[in-house]
């Protein structure tokens, strides 16, 4: 199937969500969004907890509430949403080629598109930690959507590596959910997530943070049944000597955010080195005209109301620059 | 006289805001609150030395959604020390959809006078 359309916003996340609506308000129709997942909202589906919106709506919102109001937005609107839609490829000419169960491959041709992809997390094999290789390793977000979405609790006695915001919204969603956590590594002097995760996901529970102290091995055959963790000096390396054995079942990875560019690469978009997203000069247009990035594709953001009003500027260049072509 | 440094959980900005407080028959009353960049502040730094509050949020079960659970939340903060009450009275819950974001899940949960919400359409 081939079809032809305005503009293409690959993600229906709230990057995607607020540029598809933002192109609408600047006039421009046949809008489509493609979107992996069953249902639009992205990861603030799976962000259940409060903190989102006290910029963008003024009042403090659960994930969940703040995507549920972009979707009622939108479906105000005449944007049209693919859903449970997986795009496989984008080329320089703006074909992108995307694929459900009920269509089959579809061949989208666009006069702009919106790059809305957002990140993924860093993994194990990225920080090579050495031991054996068992099951209950996860990433925190993993398991965040494991609990919070699929409703499967990943294990009863977690530790947590890196104290990103989603490893210390975890230890508190495990803790709430009758898990025990017994303590957040993390390889820096200071924690990289926000103050108020500190204080209301570790301190309100009790939890340990234990800093400049790194995973050095992973023990168990089957499942993971502990880690060793080390003290690290100035250089970030473990020092001998510092090492303590940690009982576990299951060990929770927050170690960092990374653009999901693959899709841009394969059209030949420049990526920054730096950020891992794509390379905008202005209006977050990439290096192909008329494709733009926004939302953590172009830069991993710390807050959704961040996202939500770059993807805003970004809906608006793409208006413009569909405007310019037609006239 | 008593003072305690509470970090803000309002917005991300996180301050560090100091409350002088003393215990008046067994209840804490706050004589100043310094350091709040805004009202919202001021609220919570009080409240987190008289009586600490927390917006509680969780899932519900969830029959016949496109995933198996609904995300809820507490209308109001509850008291610190209710959370675990309250989770035990979430966890024992099941809806069917179709739910609406704000129809109420649980009323009064644990005896808190705070109704469970959706936070989502289910």
């Amino acid at each position: 199937m081939k079809m032809n359309v305005n503009v293409a916003v690959i993600g229906g996340g709230p990057a995607g969500l607020a540029a598809a609506l933002e192109c609408r308000k600047n006039g421009i129709d046949n809008i489509l969004v493609i979107e992996r997942d069953k249902q639009l909202g992205g990861i603030l589906n799976q962000c259940i907890h409060p903190g989102f919106g006290l910029h963008v709506f003024g009042e403090e919102l659960t994930g969940p509430e703040y995507a549920q109001r972009y979707i009622d937005m939108l479906s105000d609107t005449d944007i049209r949403t693919m859903t449970d839609t997986m795009v496989l490829s984008l080329t320089l000419q703006k074909v992108i080629r995307a694929v459900n169960t009920t269509l089959g491959v579809v061949e989208i041709h666009a006069k702009a598109v919106i790059l809305a992809m957002g990140c993924r997390e860093r993994t194990r094999g990225m920080l090579r930690i050495p031991g054996t290789r068992p099951a209950g390793i996860y990433t925190a977000g993993t398991a965040q959507r494991l609990v919070n979405i699929e409703g499967l609790m990943p294990g009863k006695n977690t530790v947590i590596l890196g104290s990103g915001d989603i490893g210390l919204i975890m230890a508190r969603r495990m803790t709430l959910e009758g898990a025990k956590v017994s303590g957040v590594y993390e390889i820096m002097p200071k924690s990289g997530g926000l103050k108020r995760n500190i204080v209301q996901c570790l301190n309100d529970f009790g939890i340990p943070l234990h800093l400049s102290k790194t995973a050095v091995e992973i023990h168990g055959r089957e499942r993971i049944e502990g880690i060793t963790v080390a003290a690290v000096d100035e250089n970030l390396s473990p020092i001998k000597g510092t090492e303590e054995y940690v009982e576990c079942d299951t060990l929770l990875l927050s170690v960092g955010l990374i653009p999901e560019n693959e899709l841009s690469r394969g059209a030949g978009i420049l990526i920054d080195p730096k950020t891992k997203g794509p390379v905008c000069e202005s209006g977050f247009e990439t290096s192909v005209p008329g494709i733009f990035a926004c939302g953590n594709v172009y830069k991993v953001y710390d807050l959704v109301d961040n996202v939500t009003k770059d993807s805003v500027l970004a809906g608006r260049y793409a208006a413009e620059y569909i405007r310019s072509k037609s006239e | 006289m008593q003072t305690t440094n509470v970090t803000c959980v309002i917005c991300p900005k996180g301050c560090n805001i100091e409350v002088d407080h003393e215990n008046r028959d067994g209840k804490e009353v706050v004589l100043a609150v310094r350091n709040n960049k805004c009202p919202r502040g001021y609220k919570y730094a009080s409240a987190e030395v008289v009586n600490p509050e927390r917006v509680l949020t969780s899932t519900v079960r969830l029959a016949g959604g496109t995933y198996p659970r609904l995300s809820v939340k507490s209308e109001h903060p509850v008291p610190k020390t209710s959370l675990f009450d309250c989770m035990r009275e979430i966890r024992k819950v099941s809806v069917t959809s179709p739910v609406k974001m704000g129809d109420i899940i649980i009323e009064n949960v644990a005896g808190t006078g705070i109704n469970i919400v959706a936070t989502h359409n289910g």
